[in-house]
């Protein structure tokens, strides 16, 4: 990530680039402006300078820098307290560690640059096509780019295989979308083709701007032979950016290397942090404020003392030269910096990452968040944010791709009165249609398309027996559209539909028989059972949010003219025929049932057309259309005329298809006190049907909200009636709560209260009101009133929009926000919010790219937050508290030793134990601890999502949890020092020997100390698993083992001075008195714990304590069984139109048909890569 | 991220089903239940209690007699005498006397006690070269360890040995114990004066340097003895001759640096082979002669004697059975509440209702 430290600096050295002039085929000019050329850098170091640079990059690191500090107090003998080894081993494992890993990344770096830089492409250098590598392009080259490949370098398009000269990228890299974009060329640097004598003739010179970072402008001109052209965006390839369905083209280089936009925008992402990280920095700040307290006192104490009685001491010890009582306080003040820093340890560090990167595998490892069917595992790609999966209390997600699956199925319809696509069984009941029960075939049809489902056979049976209305049906769905064919092959017919529910409503007549093969401007060419028939087209009335609805006027072969219309029922059924009143009735009926099923649905309908009338009709439309004044308004009157007085043909559903358990998940988050606020791109009606379907919005609601309003105040009164009608005592102002927080208390925050509320109510708000209501002034109101509801939907709410809804409620809030979204529309939200999460799917990388975790189901993310969440949650507190005990409990004891020696600084336990005890002998049962503790298992978590709830309140580690557990490691302290000293200061071995001198105390106290902290930990731990025991166990052990070995004779006389502890362990832990005080001070340590949480538990038991009885007494849940959810709803149904207004327009224009011709097609058909079926997705500017 | 696996078809990157990578590791999840908390701290409490009273029996049958002979008796001379610096080089004794009602069964030891002396500063528990005491001629006779500063050397560059402030403030004060059969006739009490410290001290960490036929006393030529010792090294012991150097006992107990400021280190054992002592130090009035050196003065510290018998439990230090008597008595008050706590609020799983 990011450039060398050596590259930055060679940017900073050179002169800020003004203007950009690159001069075609000559590169000796280019070359003297010392453009990068086409070579990429994205690794950090080379052989020679990864010690160094390394090193100094690690010690930048506060906690680095810290210990280095300590160790170089250390080597001071006056101060030393402590050996260097104490420090330095640590030390030197941590960043070897870090070293490696950083190498290891380093390396992969440098494949990756080798690999890309190594690529071939065609550039054409002194008039000849030479095959070349990456890197050697310069700045000024013309290359030749074929299909497939990928763009070089940024590149001026110069000329194409394509008419127009145009080129099709797909730009998936860049911005995650995966539709065909167009490019062009210039005419005039298009008329050289693949002349390469006219290339490489081509004098051209661009001038632009200098690089930088911004995608989709570009500005610049190009001049040749005195004449200027402008070039933006358009003609500009984008490395990243892949060709696609382009036989070649040539481009000229103008940003190489580093200089393109994918590398300037590459590198900046924002460092996230979880607020447990927030929280330890200020802890750690406390603890070092504590520490130098401490020092302070014990600095203090050193003076007293050698004024009274180190003085008169100095006959046995004299000071050394210099040194008075004063300068020894100085001294020894840092002489306990030293022996006090286990405060802080570096260990903390290291095992904080290894738990987080620990329970990133967990995630990465689980089955059941791997999706088969698209060879998909969760991905846990920021290793640094687990814990913080565990507080989420706002969720963002977008809608299209991500609750639903972006997949349109026509799925039922209603035709003249008939429901077709349910099935029943004998007896009349309702059959549930899953994956396996039987599909129609439609294998009689040669251009049905494969993908398509139908279950209900009545319907083709209906369409093949020539009922007339349901033929009229599918002609009109054949018909009345906007959609583009693509017929690559005889019979392989592929849609372009603009919005999915068009494309799902023509493959549905496709597949019945009815198959729109091809159009031109004038005519609609469709297969109607088998048989080619031309309609030619006479008007498209098209679609706008007002109309809703959309109409074709069409002549048959027959000479009849016929309106076909399609739209909102509420719309339709205003402009029907009386004679329709019956028809009506029942499919009103079938309407609301739809609209039940979350269906989106259509009514269609048509009218026949007289020849005069509409001659008539004809000549004022183009006069109309051609009229300069009020042309919108003359045109939809003459609409509005036209379309009455229809016929009813029937309605169709359109499922969009919500993900599997999507209506399970909301209600688990839901249970789990957990906000879901979709923001989605699409139109109002659709986002609500959605809200709907997937339980968002309930009919049971007390009410649900639209604020739609167009103006500020508007906006503002809507927002106050919802409030006000939710909670009429709800004060004008809200009540927020400022507070300091953050690294020494700098930063300000603001809380605004949350406000109860009696009821559910939801609160939709669409994309015009939501940017007035995120000004300044209103985005309290906006806040306050959406925090009231239980469900918050932003529809029409563009990228930007996204990010500041995240953004405002991680202000006001202080909550975790977590933004889940597939697209790169959801770019922005998913790096604004605390936690991002990409839905690894159909659509582009981009989201997946940006994000934290990815998984491949919106259902995987009860699974990612209820279990593995709070699960980490709770072991990154667990840890958090044990670490800070068992460390204070360790320092602490010397803080007590001084009183008693002098306040010289003396350790109270041997160094080696110093330098072990978080390395080697605590380290691993802690680790397992952060692991794998559960407090209950999955299936539990599942069953009460309640359990989530402490996780949101910040319950299990807080500075209260944090000031609790200074408490109990200072009682543990008291017991650890004062029990082994009076059990030892006056008493001998039973031989009569020495067992109150300092090395046998030593050994007692660390002794005590290590089986204190290890019962403890054993209490700490829910899950006592075989590895946990076996670290505990195998640590008290290797303590043993270790502490014997080091206490050998053989130790002692290779190693006199290091280790004088010689003999210790066997003259001392052989003496019953020892093992008595390790019982007793183990008993006074743990069971007051105990007591105190018994007694929590009877008295306040938390939800934990609930469940985890109830683990106990009942049996484990059975996985919560999928219920089909199905209501009938008497709310008006939404219609099924989420594309925006204007495609009508363009279908019949000449422009848009820019499709291929077939020569070219042919010369394709062996390529065997099929671009995509393009998803359109609407985003509103 | 994870292991490249070599598995191809349609579910490659499906991780697999074991129980650790699906967190499904059995697991024994202990919760603290009426039924299992209060018994335990019922039982607990009677272990206590009786190991309490145990403790207390055990050490209430040791005997033990102290003196403080700082300034007892005519001892009081010689604490000022040495008050004063300049007459180190002055001997001087003194007597104390005492008696003792209840004979001393069994062994008996002797030892000496220091008070407010603190063995236990940083500087001064490093000012000491293991090297050198363990015989390492480089160590003797070249360069003491630095940490030995300002006694490693003296003044005339000669190398100390044992060098350091521990040995340089070696206690020197000498005892003999004497039993008055009657008011006229005294016998002395014979000590065993070795014996007396750790086996690994004695036989690893500390020897003396190679003799290769010569004296100890050639041994330890072209070092000094520490400034404030009157006799050198290798003549520590007038009466074992291998007891000398640096593996005299007195040396290795007093090498052996105290925990805390107060503290008492073996001076002898009661040597039962005299049929006089053979069941231990019988009842009557006892002497003790003092060889007063060692001033206490300087650090408002005292110094004294204490003659003790010993258990398993080692001597007589009431404070583990009455911690744990105490601590007994706590739980016991501990279990008591939580019985009722959990009477009132967690009987039957009352509490762990929603």
């Amino acid at each position: 990530m990011g450039q060398s430290h050596f590259g930055s600096l060679c940017v900073k050295e050179k002169k800020q680039e003004e203007e950009r002039y690159v001069r075609a085929n000559d590169r000796p000019s280019n070359l003297s402006y010392n453009y990068a050329n086409n070579a990429i850098r994205t690794s950090k170091y080379n052989i020679i300078t990864f010690l160094p640079l390394n090193l100094f990059e690690q010690f930048r690191r506060l906690a680095n820098a810290y210990f280095l500090f300590l160790l170089i107090l250390q080597l001071i003998p006056q101060i030393s307290s402590l050996s260097w080894f104490t420090t330095a081993l640590p030390l030197i494992l941590v960043l070897s560690m870090t070293a490696v890993k950083d190498a290891n990344d380093d390396i992969n770096r440098h494949k990756s640059d080798r690999q890309v830089n190594n690529r071939m492409v065609n550039v054409l250098i002194d008039g000849v096509l030479k095959n070349e590598k990456w890197m050697n392009v310069q700045v000024g080259d013309i290359v030749k780019l074929e299909s497939n490949q990928f763009v070089t370098a940024d590149l001026l398009l110069l000329s194409s295989s394509e008419p127009l000269n145009l080129v099709y990228v797909e730009t998936a890299e860049l911005d995650g979308e995966t539709n065909l974009k167009v490019k062009q060329a210039l005419t005039l640097t298009g008329e050289m083709g693949d002349s390469i004598e006219a290339l490489s003739a081509f004098k051209g010179e661009v001038r632009c701007e200098p690089p930088n970072n911004r995608l989709d402008k570009f500005k610049g001109t190009l001049t040749v032979n005195g004449q200027n052209y402008g070039l933006d965006n358009d003609k500009i390839l984008l490395r990243g950016c892949t060709l696609r369905n382009t036989e070649w083209c040539f481009g000229l280089v103008i940003f190489g290397g580093p200089d393109t936009k994918l590398m300037q925008n590459s590198g900046k992402t924002k460092f996230k942090r979880t607020s447990i990280d927030h929280l330890m920095n200020i802890l750690v700040l406390c603890i070092f404020g504590f520490l130098f307290t401490l020092c302070f006192i014990l600095a203090i104490g050193n003076a007293v003392w050698e004024v009274k009685e180190g003085s008169v001491f100095t006959v046995f010890l004299p000071r050394e030269p210099g040194v008075n009582a004063a300068l020894s306080s100085f001294l020894s003040f840092w002489s306990y910096v030293i022996v006090l820093n286990a405060v802080v340890p570096i260990s903390l560090y290291v095992s904080v990452e290894v738990i987080r990167l620990g329970n990133s595998f967990f995630i990465n490892w689980d089955r059941k968040m791997y999706y088969p069917k698209n060879d998909t595992p969760a991905q846990a790609r920021t290793t640094t944010l687990n814990e913080e999966l565990g507080q989420i209390k706002y969720i963002f997600s977008d809608k299209t791709g991500t609750l639903t699956q972006n997949i349109m199925t026509f799925n039922k319809c209603s035709i003249n009165g008939k429901n077709y696509g349910e099935l029943y069984d004998f007896s009349g009941q309702r059959v549930e249609i899953t994956e396996k029960t039987q599909k129609v075939d439609f294998s009689w049809n040669k251009l049905a398309d494969p993908k398509f489902d139908f279950h209900d056979y009545n319907l083709v049976e209906t369409v093949r027996e020539g009922n007339p209305e349901a033929q009229a049906f599918f002609r009109l769905l054949a018909l009345c559209h906007t959609v583009m064919p693509e017929e690559k092959k005889e019979g392989e017919l592929n849609y372009q539909a603009q919005s999915p529910d068009e494309g799902a409503l023509v493959t549905a007549a496709r597949n019945f028989g009815f198959v729109f093969r091809s159009r031109t401007p004038e005519t609609i060419t469709i297969m109607e059972m088998g048989e080619k028939v031309t309609y030619e087209l006479l008007a498209v009335l098209d679609f706008n949010n007002v109309r809703k609805r959309m109409s074709v006027i069409v002549r048959g072969p027959d000479g009849k003219m016929t309106l076909y219309c399609k739209g909102a029922d509420t719309i339709i059924y205003e402009r029907l025929d009386h004679s329709c009143k019956r028809l009506m009735k029942v499919t009103t009926g079938h309407l609301n049932e739809y609209a039940g099923d979350g269906l989106r649905t259509l009514v269609l309908a048509y009218k026949h057309l007289k020849e005069n009338y509409m001659e008539e009709w004809t000549q004022r439309h183009h006069e109309a259309s051609t009229a300069l004044e009020g042309r919108e308004e003359r045109l939809d009157q003459l609409y509005e005329e036209i379309e009455k007085d229809m016929i009813l043909l029937g309605a169709t559903a359109v499922e969009d298809k919500l993900q599997d358990g999507v209506p399970q998940t909301i209600e688990q988050l839901a249970k789990a006190d957990i906000k879901i606020w979709v923001l989605t791109g699409d139109k109002q009606e659709t986002a609500e049907n959605i809200g709907y379907s997937c339980n968002m919005l309930r009919e049971e609601m007390k009410e649900v909200f639209i604020v739609a309003a167009n103006t500020p105040d508007g906006v503002k009164q809507e927002l106050q009636y919802a409030r006000r009608k939710m909670c009429p005592e709800s004060a004008e102002e809200p009540s927020v709560t400022k507070a300091r927080a953050g690294l020494f208390w700098l930063q300000k925050t603001e809380t605004v209260q949350d406000e109860q509320v009696e009821g559910d109510y939801a609160l939709i708000i669409n994309g015009h009101s939501l940017a007035f209501a995120l000004e300044k002034d209103l985005e309290l109101e906006l806040l306050r009133t959406a925090c009231m509801c239980q469900t918050v939907i932003c529809c029409r709410v563009t990228p930007l929009q996204k990010a500041q809804v995240v953004e405002l409620v991680k202000k006001y809030k202080q909550a975790i926000t977590l933004a889940i979204g597939d697209g790169a529309n959801d770019v922005s939200m998913i790096k604004a919010a605390h936690i991002g999460v990409g839905i690894s799917g159909q659509e582009g990388m981009q989201a997946v790219l940006s994000s934290d975790f990815s998984f491949a189901q919106f259902r995987y993310l009860q699974r990612l937050l209820l279990v593995h969440g709070r699960w980490s949650y709770l072991r990154m507190c667990k840890f958090l508290q044990y670490f800070f005990y068992k460390n204070f409990t360790f320092t602490f004891v010397h803080f007590w030793y001084a009183f008693f020696c002098g306040f010289s600084a003396q350790t109270v336990y041997d160094e080696w134990f110093i330098t072990l005890y978080n390395l080697v002998y605590t380290s691993l049962p802690i680790l397992s601890l952060g692991l794998f503790d559960q407090d209950v298992n999955d299936r539990w978590s599942f069953e009460y999502p309640q359990l989530y709830s402490p996780g949101q309140l910040n319950m299990y580690f807080s500075k209260k949890a944090f000031v609790h557990c200074m408490v109990h490691s200072c009682y543990c302290s008291l017991v650890l020092f004062f029990i082994p000293w009076g059990a030892i200061h006056d008493t001998v071995r039973d031989d009569g020997r020495d067992l109150a001198d300092y090395q046998s105390f030593a050994l007692l106290a660390q002794t005590c100390l290590l089986v204190v902290v290890s019962i403890q930990l054993c209490i700490d731990t829910y899950a006592w698993t075989t590895v946990n025991q076996f670290f505990v166990w195998g640590s008290l052990f290797a303590y043993l083992a270790i502490t014997f070995t080091m206490y050998s004779n053989g130790m002692f006389l290779i190693f006199t001075s290091v280790f004088p502890f010689i003999g210790t362990v066997r003259n001392s832990l052989n003496q019953p008195n020892v093992w008595l005080t390790i019982f007793l001070t183990s008993l006074l340590c743990v069971l007051p714990v105990v007591a105190l949480r018994f007694i929590l538990i009877q008295i306040r038991p938390t939800i934990n304590d609930k469940v985890r009885y109830k683990t106990q007494v009942e049996a484990p849940p059975a996985p919560a069984p999928r219920r089909p959810v199905r209501r009938v709803s008497t709310r008006r149904s939404g219609y099924a139109f989420s594309h925006s207004q204007g495609y009508g327009a363009l279908v019949t224009s000449e422009r848009f048909l820019f499709k291929r011709p077939l020569k070219s097609l042919l010369a394709f058909s062996a390529q065997t890569e099929t671009p995509r079926p393009q998803l359109f997705r609407p985003i509103p500017e | 991220m994870g292991k490249t696996k070599n598995k191809s078809g349609p579910l490659a990157r499906r991780p697999d089903n074991s129980a650790f990578k699906q967190q499904r590791l059995p697991a024994w999840s202990p919760m603290l239940t009426a039924n299992t908390v209060l018994p335990f701290f019922y039982l607990l409490a009677v272990i206590c209690m009786l190991l309490g009273v145990w403790l207390l029996l055990l050490v209430q049958s040791t005997q033990e007699i102290k003196l403080d002979y700082t300034d007892l008796g005519n001892c009081n001379e010689c604490f000022d005498l040495r008050r004063n610096v300049s007459n180190a080089a002055q001997t001087c004794s003194c007597r104390v006397e005492f008696s003792i009602d209840k004979s001393l069964k069994g062994d008996v030891f002797f030892y000496y006690g220091l008070k407010n002396f603190h063995q236990n500063l940083r500087r001064y528990m490093d000012s000491r070269d293991d090297g050198q005491t363990l015989g390492r001629i480089k160590n003797l006779k070249k360069n003491p360890s630095s940490y030995c500063a300002p006694f490693d050397k003296d003044n005339d560059g000669v190398p100390i040995a044992p060098c350091g402030a521990i040995a340089n403030s070696m206690f020197n004060d000498s005892f003999t114990l004497n039993y008055h059969l009657s008011s006229s006739r005294s016998v002395p009490v014979p000590l065993l004066r070795t014996g007396l410290t750790w086996y690994t001290d004695k036989n690893v960490k500390f020897r003396n340097p190679r003799a290769d036929n010569l004296t100890l006393a050639e041994v330890f030529e072209g070092t000094r003895p520490p400034l404030y010792w009157q006799k050198p090294v290798y003549s520590l012991d007038p009466h074992d001759p291998n007891n000398n150097g640096f593996i005299n006992e007195d040396l290795i107990v007093w090498m052996r640096e105290a925990a805390f400021p107060n503290f008492k280190k073996l001076y002898g054992i009661l040597n039962r082979a005299d049929p006089i002592f053979e069941k231990g130090l019988p009842k009557g009035n006892y002497t003790i002669d003092i060889s007063y050196n060692f001033p206490v003065q300087h650090f408002q510290g005292r110094k004294g004697v204490v003659l003790t018998t010993l258990t398993w439990f080692g001597g007589q230090n009431h404070f583990l059975p009455i911690a744990y008597l105490v601590t007994s008595s706590l739980i016991l008050l501990a279990a008591v509440v939580l019985t009722v706590a959990w009477w009132k609020f967690g009987k039957d799983g009352k509490n762990m209702k929603e």
